[in-house]
């Protein structure tokens, strides 16, 4: 039991310590690989023959009506749903369907939920301090200092999402945007290969939408990120490569232009927004 | 911000734990110099029988604590820790048993009474070693923590959590309870183990013995506070705020939710193990009625009287809702559970944060007591 092992290696090198190396293995293709994955609830099918490729590096967004199975994609590349058939790979070395969510969430996917989810109870500082990228088991989390390379690097992300003046406040007290930006923040503090965003601008104000597009872009190149949007606009301001789910399977994918001239994906969806 | 990087030592600079430490000391000392100096029959002086009152309260308040950690920090109502203190109990009880030698009604230089009474002829194999001080004091600490890793393992684990987790830590206290009641367990059944003469050599029928005994579950809860504390004030107590207020985001985190409430439930019980044994021998008796479900909902109510998540709150709770019960079980005894269940009424409707909350008001009546980072969110408080 690796408790045991946690008592008696105490001379252990913090993964924060050593060099940075990243487990994924991303010279064969794609950073993260879905192959005919399939999902039902209760009879309900999900997901549908899922097809998605996200490349090393890439900004992409997802969008698709309510029910396209959008929520659905994200479970299953974060370990909390398991698909009834499929492969997910990770890189081209790690099967995601065989781990779990803190095994996925180390191997460098971090996701953003829909609905902001911090710790409230904690102050911002705080916030960004369990997010860190460090030894994550519990003896070394209980005996964690806080070095000064630590509280720079935090200082850092408070500096990037905007939220220094508010670092010692509770992140109860923040507005939505403000939490949606932290979160955002914790996602970064854990340093990940690839960002899960999902709905990062709903109920922001067109200010604070501008700032989410200005940090998601600044992110890529350097990680790849998957967003997961609504808004058209805002989708239209960040987008590269547009992938355009239905009914839990991939209708269309191309650029933005390419893919809101596509007829089919007219009909299901932009037709109604516009 | 507090500069030690040790996690054991950095409360002990926190100025809460110093207020803390210096009033329990400062209490036991004071209790211990009116027990010697001042002559019996004088209005000042402390009656041997009060001092061990007053040991029996530290032993709730560091079960309190105890509870405290789970609760307050971890989010887990655990309605059976009266299990663990009853363990922890049994087996201070069972060492105490052994010490008695030969001196018993029976005159076994070996077998309890109650054994010679049952007609054995040996000792059941889980009573070995039990005549040594040293091995019945790790199994004070052990058989607690191991009975909580194991229930934990299979709780946490399987993600049973909230009122369901509650309800079995109840099924687990009461079922232990029916178990303890049979003769055949071979813990003296429902009479359990009583009639102790000696502990590590001094006869516990002195006030010596007894004081001694009293000043020992000062020091033990001093240690249990720092010990809680230093997890608390940790970045591991954080977590474990993390864990109580969004569960599935600090799985995403990369934590083991599993393995935090499980750490954190082991070294709780193993401090409810200890104030059990504390107890035992100054109370002088133990029995299966420690297992009743009744008394872990008891210390629950303790913990919200003084204050949830703030460790010295519980502590407050413990010894006041144990001072109101023996006034009022002298006073009017049939009244007794109404006015607890009344005081457990009043202070959710008019101090939701419990008497803690109302010293808090007091200190900085201008802050935002929401600013707290302690504390749990208001609708969890009652939960």
């Amino acid at each position: 039991m690796s408790m045991f092992e946690q008592l008696t290696n105490r001379e252990r090198v913090f993964e924060f310590l050593a060099p940075e190396a990243s487990p994924v293995d991303v010279r064969h293709g794609p950073i993260l690989y879905l192959e005919d994955v399939n999902v039902s609830f209760d009879g309900f099918k999900a997901i549908n023959n899922l097809n998605l490729t996200i490349d090393d590096g890439e900004l992409r967004c997802i969008i698709g009506p309510n029910g396209a199975g959008k929520t659905t994609m994200m479970d299953i590349i974060t370990g909390k749903t398991r698909p009834d058939t499929g492969s997910v790979w990770f890189g081209s070395r790690h099967n995601l369907l065989t781990k779990n969510e803190p095994d996925i969430a180390s191997l460098g996917i971090g996701r953003k939920f829909q609905k902001p989810t911090v710790f409230e109870a904690l102050t911002v500082f705080e916030n960004l301090e369990l997010a860190m990228a460090t030894d994550k088991r519990i003896l070394p989390t209980l005996t964690a200092i806080m070095k000064p390379e630590f509280r720079d690097r935090i200082d850092e992300v408070l500096e990037m999402i905007g939220l220094k003046q508010l670092r010692d406040k509770p992140a109860g007290i923040l507005s939505h945007g403000q939490k949606q930006w932290l979160e955002i923040g914790m996602l970064l503090m854990q340093k990940p290969r690839l960002l899960l965003v999902d709905e990062p601008v709903a109920g922001m104000t067109e200010q604070e939408m501008e700032r989410t597009a200005e940090l998601l872009t600044s992110l890529a190149g350097k990680q790849s990120v998957v967003v997961v949007e609504h808004d058209m606009g805002f989708v239209r301001s960040i987008a590269r490569q547009v992938t355009v789910l239905h009914q839990g399977s991939v209708l269309a994918e191309g650029t933005m232009d390419q893919v809101s001239n596509d007829p089919e994906v007219i009909k299901v969806y932009l037709g109604e927004e516009a | 911000m507090p500069t030690s990087q040790t996690w054991l030592l950095r409360p002990l600079q926190e100025r809460s734990t110093q207020i803390f430490l210096g009033v329990l000391f400062a209490a036991v000392a004071l209790v211990t110099l009116l027990h010697l100096i001042m002559p019996e029959g004088h209005a000042l002086h402390v009656s041997a029988y009060t001092v061990t009152l007053l040991g029996k309260y530290l032993c709730y308040a560091l079960l309190a604590v105890a509870v405290d950690l789970v609760w307050g920090y971890l989010g887990i109502l655990s309605l059976g820790h009266g299990a663990f203190f009853a363990i922890g109990g049994y087996a201070m009880g069972m060492y105490l048993m052994r010490q008695i030698g030969d001196r018993g009604v029976y005159g076994d230089p070996v077998l309890p009474d109650f054994m010679v009474f049952l007609n054995w002829d040996s000792l059941p194999w889980y009573w070995q070693g039990f005549d040594m001080a040293w091995f019945a004091f790790i199994m004070v600490l052990l058989a607690p923590g191991l009975l909580a890793l194991v229930f934990g393992f299979l709780a946490f684990r399987s993600r049973v959590t909230g009122v369901y987790l509650s309800i079995i830590t109840q099924a687990l206290t009461f079922a232990l309870m029916l178990a303890f009641f049979r003769n055949e367990m071979g813990f003296g059944g429902n009479n359990g183990l009583t009639d102790f003469r000696d502990i590590l050599g001094f006869n516990l029928r002195t006030d010596a013995t007894r004081l001694g005994l009293f000043i020992a579950t000062g020091i033990a809860l001093a240690i249990g506070y720092v010990i809680c504390r230093g997890i608390v004030t940790s970045k591991l107590g954080r977590v474990s705020v993390a864990c109580r207020d969004a569960e599935a985001r600090t799985r995403f985190l990369g934590y083991r939710v599993e393995r935090v409430q499980l750490f954190v439930f082991v070294v709780s019980a193993m401090l409810a193990g200890v104030a059990g044994a504390l107890y035992v021998p100054q109370v002088g008796i133990i029995n299966p009625s420690e297992f009743s479900p009744l008394f872990s909902i008891e210390i629950v109510v303790w913990v919200a009287l003084g204050g949830r998540a703030t460790l010295y709150g519980a502590v407050i709770g413990a010894i006041l809702v144990n001072y109101a019960k023996t006034v009022f079980t002298g006073v009017m005894p049939d009244a007794w559970l109404f006015a607890l269940g009344g005081l457990f009424v009043l202070v959710t409707v008019f101090l939701p944060k419990g008497i803690a909350g109302l010293l808090q008001k007091r200190q900085k009546p201008d802050e935002d007591s929401n600013a707290d980072p302690s504390k749990p969110k208001p609708q969890e408080a009652t939960a």
